[in-house]
């Protein structure tokens, strides 16, 4: 059996290939913030840095920030996602919102920031076609709504992106909690929909989510693109302030951004602790609820909060492509104009050109890291299926860059890897982005391949057929369509890369992300929308193929469409 | 030996730290080592028109001299710095990602007392013939630092003040009456958060102005450096309420403002360089009514640079890409305001009368037209961290 023990190698593999950059990154991040930077001339272990840390303006007011914001978008998402199923699940709207789900995965954390932002800022999109008739504005009003102080914006921002995430996680848990079953039954005992769903389907459901939730709660709480945009400034949140010390001039500051991730490193902890005493609390109310014997209250208004929620959600993303696009025609528009006064191809004249280098780096990136993630989770969840055994305390490892802030080790990283001698350029960004698109991958593609049904590799194999046969032309055909998904997902993770594509690139490959990011210090909302759309396009590009391949592969398989 | 080359010959005999490798002593063999290689440019990516330029100079250098030229689009000229730190930590001294910084200011103080750039070299590239420090300072003295041949000029530039003239037809002419002005037109004004360049310009330009003894600025800090800002920091108490959402937020970079002028959020606000201010109402970013001006007792200007890390792999091709930047003809182009419109560094007495009538043609236009004013000195760069922090624990944390 030789097959069998490289099979039996890959899960220890891919652990190692993402847990090892995430862990080495976080050393190279801890030991400078207790004082440890010999060529910054740093040598003596101790507490200065972190003294330093908190005696900074605004310190406390900034991880307050992260904390609030990261806790209060995945609350948010979370709540939103289980409403819309609980209300919803089965009905034509249900169906409605899983179709919009692709675009709304594929969309950017920045582009849809960006879109946000010109729809909701004073002088956007909603103020323009409401002045001055319905509002009495000739000039925007001087009201603090996009960096408001409590990050608001940021919050909405951010479950723009992370309910969309969460809704297909809960998808993909959904079939084997049997929630037609569990509705027939919780309804002939007199239970609403809603009340029904959330005793009986949602505790099976949760349990599948739970990593997703963290890695959404760490994302949500170390953000730096999103934040950038559309959170505060004075002061910003805790991650912004990293990268601010991490790239100033006066490089002793280097160490003071070792604390402060550090920090974020801790709160993100914190968030999980606070969020699993939640969970708790939640339980308990849930149980109590339980044994009162209700039959649901407030049925009709929680549907109602809930599908409206999603829509809103769908709907500020999409209006959000939308004034992007418009932005990217513009020629002179003034406040306040609901449409340009002009409409030009000038910016696309001088952008398509510029985005062609960065536009075949992006692919190249995201296809290779694609394959090489796919490859590595096939591979776990084969050894997985023939072993018969789940690994869990490997899987912890594999979400690991997941639930670490970014922010707090891919600086260190960025040394190490030059350390190594992997330099910097294409090969150390591949890396960069194998770490994170790979938990995505497996995120996407575990939960179908388990819910395969076993016996038929059991079939083929009394037919004769090997084991690797087996899978090769029985259980990956069969899995081609949340295969096509999963990669798509990875490629949309990768196109959507900012810091490790910065850091470990070297700014030597430069994508449509980067060059997004770059072009967002400046002033030209023109080209910083067509960027972001063109970001866009190339992230939904391989959903549209994900869902188009399958319909020609089984075209004349009737029982493979779905 | 020509003038030049002796001056280079003494410059490098001052210099004990300069490393052997390629000083620009022969040119030719410079240009030669230079084929073929590839020259990674790290330059600020904020703008479209200053990224075609320099797409535009890329490829007359790889016609011209045989070499690549890419540019690392950054968000914050720091990032490159930080890199080459990076490599250096890393024991990368020779080899390294960065070929050539748009840079100045802190960022160059920085690197340069720490040893991590090339040099001397800018004295030694044939168009540096054509610069007159003697005339102009700035050129040697980059924030109050001597240069010293570590970075080669590429640009002048000087703070000036921009209004929507439509909103705005008599703008204060001074530091005291701009505040007049903010408190009877509150929420009108800004200017980008510290660290910000621009910002601490803005604060620069400021303190300058309220404190009793300029020449002082021109000198590092001292034990009484409270006493000598406390002016500015009065004044920002008052002022600081009457900006633009009262202070609550700040726009995140100089072109951060075309869009609020734009939107008509605000009606006065701060750039480095007029020729920018005409470019971005070309581009749609301004209103056809935006005029940049200078304040009656004048702004600080300043030079932009170029610099190459101690670590850099392509030194010729980057020596040589920068002498082209300096050359008539890309200078020319540079500011010409329907390409970039910045200042030349090039003295026009220096340069063959056919030349310099390249520059003479150039129309700033409207937008830039009347921004004409005395020209003040940076003060030194030992003062900037000194304004940010005071900034910073002031007024970084709205209330």
């Amino acid at each position: 059996m030789k097959g069998a023990g490289l099979l039996g190698l890959a899960p220890a593999l891919t652990a190692l290939l993402l847990a090892g950059p995430a862990l080495a990154g976080l050393a190279g991040v801890l030991l400078p913030a207790f004082g440890w930077a010999p060529p910054l001339g740093a040598r003596a272990f101790g507490f200065g840095e972190f003294r330093a840390l908190f005696a900074e303006p605004g310190i406390f007011r900034a991880a307050a920030l992260a904390l609030g914001a990261g806790l209060a978008a995945t609350l948010a998402s979370l709540l939103i996602v289980a409403l819309v199923l609980a209300g919803w699940e089965g009905t034509r709207a249900f169906r409605a919102l899983e179709r919009a789900l692709a675009p709304l995965l594929a969309l950017p954390h920045a582009a849809a920031a960006f879109g946000l932002a010109f729809l909701i800022a004073p002088s956007g999109w909603i103020a323009r076609a409401l002045s001055p008739w319905a509002t009495g504005w000739e000039r925007p009003p001087d009201l603090l709504i996009v960096g408001d102080g409590y990050g608001l914006s940021l919050i909405v921002g951010l479950i723009l992106k992370e309910a969309p995430f969460l809704f297909l996680m809960a998808l993909a848990a959904l079939p084997a909690a049997a929630p037609l079953r569990a509705r027939l039954l919780s309804s002939t005992m007199g239970h609403g929909r809603v009340s029904g769903f959330l005793k009986a389907v949602w505790p099976q459901i949760y349990p599948q989510l739970r990593l997703p939730v963290f890695a959404v709660l760490a994302y949500s709480v170390s953000s730096v693109d999103v934040a950038l945009i559309l959170g505060p400034s004075a002061p910003p949140p805790l991650s912004v302030l990293i990268l601010r010390w991490a790239a100033d001039p006066d490089l002793a500051l280097r160490l003071r951004a070792a604390a402060g991730a550090s920090l974020l490193l801790a709160l993100t902890l914190g968030a999980f602790l606070l969020w699993r005493c939640g969970e708790a609390l939640a339980a308990r109310l849930r149980d109590r609820a339980v044994w009162a014997g209700g039959r649901g209250r407030a049925e009709g208004p929680l549907r109602a909060f809930g599908l409206s929620a999603a829509l809103l959600t769908a709907g500020a993303a999409a209006g959000g492509i939308a004034v992007l696009a418009l932005w990217s025609f513009a020629g002179r528009w003034t406040f306040p104009g609901a449409l340009p006064e002009a409409l030009s191809l000038r910016t696309w004249a001088r952008a398509l050109p510029a985005a062609a280098g960065p536009a075949a780096e992006t692919a190249a990136l995201a296809l290779a890291a694609t394959a090489i993630a796919l490859a590595l989770v096939l591979l776990c969840l084969e050894a997985e299926v023939r072993s018969g055994r789940r690994p869990r305390r490997a899987l912890i490892l594999l979400y690991l860059p997941l639930l670490i802030p970014p922010v707090a080790f891919l600086p260190g990283l960025a040394t190490l890897a030059l350390f190594a001698g992997i330099g910097s350029g294409s090969g150390a960004a591949l890396l960069g982005h194998l770490v994170f698109v790979t938990p995505y991958v497996f995120l996407s593609l575990a939960g179908p391949w388990r819910a395969m049904d076993p016996r038929l590799a059991v079939v083929a194999g009394s037919l004769g057929a090997g084991s690797w046969r087996a899978f090769l032309t029985i259980r990956a055909p069969m899995a081609l369509a949340p295969i096509l998904t999963a990669a798509a997902v990875g490629c949309a993770v990768s196109v959507g890369q900012y810091l490790p594509t910065l850091l470990l690139g070297a700014g030597r490959t430069p994508t449509l992300t980067t060059e997004a990011v770059a072009l967002a210090a400046g002033g030209d909302r023109r080209a910083i929308a067509a960027f972001a759309l063109m970001q866009t396009a190339a992230a939904f590009l391989p959903f549209a193929v994900a869902l188009a391949l399958p319909r020609l592969a089984w075209r004349n398989r009737r029982g493979m469409r779905a | 030996m020509t003038p030049l080359r002796a001056a280079l010959a003494a410059l490098l005999l001052a210099a004990p730290a300069a490393i052997a490798a390629p000083a620009p002593k022969d040119w030719p063999a410079i240009l030669e080592a230079a084929r073929g290689q590839t020259v990674w440019f790290n330059a600020w990516g904020g703008s479209t028109r200053i990224n075609d330029y320099i797409a535009w100079a890329a490829a007359e250098a790889e016609a011209r001299f045989g070499f690549e030229v890419e540019q690392v689009k950054l968000g914050d000229t720091s990032e490159a710095v930080s890199r080459v730190v990076t490599e250096i930590t890393a024991g990368l001294t020779e080899g390294g990602a960065v070929d050539l910084i748009w840079i100045n200011g802190e960022n160059f103080a920085a690197m340069k007392s720490r040893g991590l750039l090339y040099g001397p070299w800018a004295g030694g590239i044939p168009n540096a013939a054509l610069l007159d420090p003697d005339a102009n300072p700035a050129l040697s003295l980059d924030f109050a630092v001597e240069t010293e041949g570590y970075e080669s000029p590429w640009g002048l530039a000087q703070f000036v003040f921009y209004r929507n003239a439509a909103r705005l037809p008599e703008p204060p002419m001074s530091i005291p009456a701009l505040l007049d002005w903010a408190k009877a037109h509150p929420g009108r004004f800004a200017f980008p958060a510290p660290p910000d360049f621009l910002g601490v310009t803005f604060l620069k330009q400021a303190l300058i102005e309220l404190t009793p003894d300029r020449a002082r600025l021109i000198e590092p800090p001292g034990a009484d450096a409270e006493t000598i800002l406390a002016p500015l920091w009065a004044y920002m108490r008052e002022l600081t309420p009457h900006l633009w959402r009262g202070g609550r937020a700040y726009p995140a970079s100089g072109p951060r403002l075309f869009p609020l002028m734009a939107d008509d959020e605000i009606d006065l606000a701060v750039n480095f360089g007029a020729g920018e201010i005409s470019a971005a109402v070309a581009n749609y970013d301004l209103p056809e009514t935006a005029r940049a001006y200078v304040l009656t007792g004048g702004t600080i200007a300043n030079a932009h640079f170029l610099a190459i890390p101690a670590n850099a792999k392509a030194k010729e091709a980057a020596m040589v890409f920068a002498d082209f930047l300096l050359s008539p003809e890309a200078q020319a182009r540079k500011a010409d305001p329907e390409v970039w419109g910045d200042a030349t560094a090039l003295s026009m007495e220096k340069l063959p009368p056919e030349e310099a009538t390249r520059f003479a043609a150039l129309d700033p236009g409207p937008a830039a037209r009347e921004a004409k004013g005395p020209a003040l000195p940076e003060p030194h760069a030992d003062w900037a961290p000194l304004i940010e922090a005071g900034w910073k624990t002031r007024f970084a944390v709205a209330e």
